[in-house]
């Protein structure tokens, strides 16, 4: 339905289930929200929070029954009363083993729940010879900070997606699809297609959508997973929580703006950016909050983000303490002096490995950024990371790092039955394979619709 | 006398914005510490290159941010994400040198 011309447009009610799906939320703030009558139910599923190992090997950050079960709650009332139910972002990073995966829970509540409705699955996954074409014709630029792409990075990247826009959802909800499931996509995506599709203001419905991601985690006391509804005005949009303990507060809401942004005045996305420069934040009592005067600033190309991660080897750990004060003086000759010892010991082997100590009580947080290493503490923890090619090269290089630590006679060394205390037997842990970001990059597209999709009929 | 930051902070943390930047923010007290911090700019790109002793050039951005009170500093992550030698994936904890700043 397009806007009708010279006609205030009607409210627009979204409720926003959980700020990840799978983190949950209380069934009084859903049952709260649905008795608002919204015309959406929707959620957010993604993140690169978590870091680069769920993207590379495939695998949801959150589990599956939690997902499952913020998932029936949505599906079934949603289909039941005819409110669109829109997710994205499936199973954390988009790729197409979790959006198979997410697809699985959904056929499954549909038949526990004897369901019938129509599915819009959406992929965001790029062919490598797709981008390496696009990064021929100049069309790949890094974000800040990040390398320039390059060929071998794309062959070695397991996963490459693309954060959608709203324009494959608004087709799959023309296409009359009642729940819509999104592979990697831009949160607010998910919130701000069918207002957008419906004539609302996508400068509005962006930034609602960009709130709406993280649910209550907006509202005072915040929280990541509860409720929050959003309604959408010709001119405005209002927010306001779904559970008495909480409410939206000009403040909650404006210091959710900043929250994980570069720029808060400055919100970019697929297709532009939405501009908060002309933006209030007005308290309209009974814990609501009226935005206005945001912005939707197409840019000339229509740019999105695209993100992968490529294996790097595999890891192994050990976890121990130190209580010594006189190895604890001197505990950076130490490590060094062992690590220089354990490198010379398998140097022969071939072990390539690399070994990194973080040691808490000193710098085992913050690394070589920390102020305050030289501090005094009493005890320190150690864990040792032992990375390698293979995973036998990993714990080789870990096992014979542990054992020089223990029995090292360090300069002034009075304690000389064992350097560690260690809490397990095992000691080792092995932690499989490793994965670094290897694309986090700009990629112009001339169809911002021209992501793959099918429909299911349940 | 110097006073510590705390006195016109509510809010001091960090986190990720994207895997190759750490992002950190600090909410005033009220608008008359907002507006005294903004106005003598005594958050700026030199003073946060000092604390965490990086070039000027990690560091981003600096902006002032009237509708939550606070000021955002955004500077180059150290490592990306994950990368071999992180410390902190989620950069939640990279905070702590704020705490020194006075005024």
């Amino acid at each position: 339905m397009d806007k009708p011309r010279g006609k205030t447009l009607p409210e627009f009610r979204i409720l926003s289930t959980t700020a990840i799906l799978g983190y949950g939320f209380p069934e009084s703030s859903f049952r709260n929200g649905l008795r608002r009558k919204p015309h959406l139910i929707a959620a957010d599923a993604g993140s690169t929070d978590p870091g680069p190992y769920y993207l590379g090997v495939g695998k949801s950050f959150t589990s599956r029954a939690g997902v499952k079960r913020d998932l029936r709650y949505m599906i079934t009332e949603g289909v039941r009363r005819k409110i669109p139910v829109v997710v994205g972002s499936a199973g954390g990073s988009g790729a197409r083993p979790h959006t198979e995966w997410c697809l699985e829970i959904i056929r499954e509540i549909a038949r526990e729940e004897k369901l019938h409705f129509r599915l819009g699955v959406v992929y965001a996954d790029f062919k490598k010879e797709t981008v390496l074409r696009a990064m021929r014709r100049g069309r790949v630029k890094p974000l800040a900070f990040v390398p320039n792409l390059t060929r071998e990075a794309v062959l070695e990247t397991e996963y490459i997606v693309g954060q959608m826009g709203i324009e494959p959802i608004i087709r799959l909800l023309k296409k009359k699809c009642d729940v819509v499931l999104a592979g990697r996509c831009y949160d607010p995506a998910v919130f701000a297609a069918l207002p957008i599709m419906r004539g609302y203001n996508p400068g509005l419905a962006l930034h609602l959508g960009k709130i709406l991601e993280c649910a209550a985690i907006a509202a005072t006391p915040g929280s990541g997973s509860d409720c929050a509804l959003g309604t959408l005005r010709q001119d405005s949009f209002i927010l306001e929580a779904l559970s008495p303990a909480r409410r939206f507060t000009p403040e909650s809401t404006a210091a959710h703006t900043l929250y994980e942004k570069t720029d808060p005045y400055h919100l970019p996305g697929p297709g532009g950016e939405i501009d908060l420069t002309g933006c209030s934040f007005t308290d309209i009592g009974g814990g609501r909050v009226e935005v206005r005067g945001s912005r939707f600033v197409p840019t000339e190309k229509y740019f999105i983000k695209l993100e992968g991660a490529r294996p790097t080897g595999y890891r192994a750990i050990t976890i121990a303490g130190v209580r010594d004060p006189i190895m604890i003086a001197g505990i950076d000759a130490i490590l060094k002096s062992v690590e220089g010892q354990v490198r010379a010991m398998l140097k022969k082997e071939g072990n390539r490995g690399r070994v990194f100590f973080h040691v808490y009580g000193k710098d085992g947080v913050m690394g070589e950024l920390e102020p305050h290493r030289d501090a005094p503490a009493h005890e320190l923890g150690i864990l040792i990371e032992a990375l390698g090619r293979t995973p036998e090269e990993a714990e080789a290089l870990l096992s014979v790092t542990r054992s020089t630590l223990l029995h090292y006679g360090y300069p002034g060394r009075i304690s000389t039955a064992g350097n560690l205390a260690f809490p397990f037997s095992p000691s080792d842990i092995t932690m499989g394979r490793m994965y670094e970001f290897s694309l986090y990059h700009l990629m112009e597209l001339d169809d911002p619709d021209g992501f793959p999709s099918k429909v299911h009929v349940f | 006398m110097k006073r510590n930051i705390l006195e016109a902070a509510k809010v001091i943390r960090s986190k990720n914005s994207g895997p190759y930047e750490l992002t950190l923010d600090i909410m005033f007290k009220d608008r008359e510490f907002y507006e005294l911090f903004k106005k003598r700019r005594i958050i700026n790109a030199a003073l946060i290159s000092r604390l965490y002793r990086v070039p000027k050039s990690d560091i981003l951005r600096v902006v002032y941010f009237e509708p939550s009170h606070a000021v955002k500093v955004t500077l180059r992550r150290r490592i990306p994400s994950g990368a071999p030698g992180e410390t902190d994936i989620y950069g939640a904890q990279q905070h702590a040198p704020l705490f020194d700043i006075t005024f």
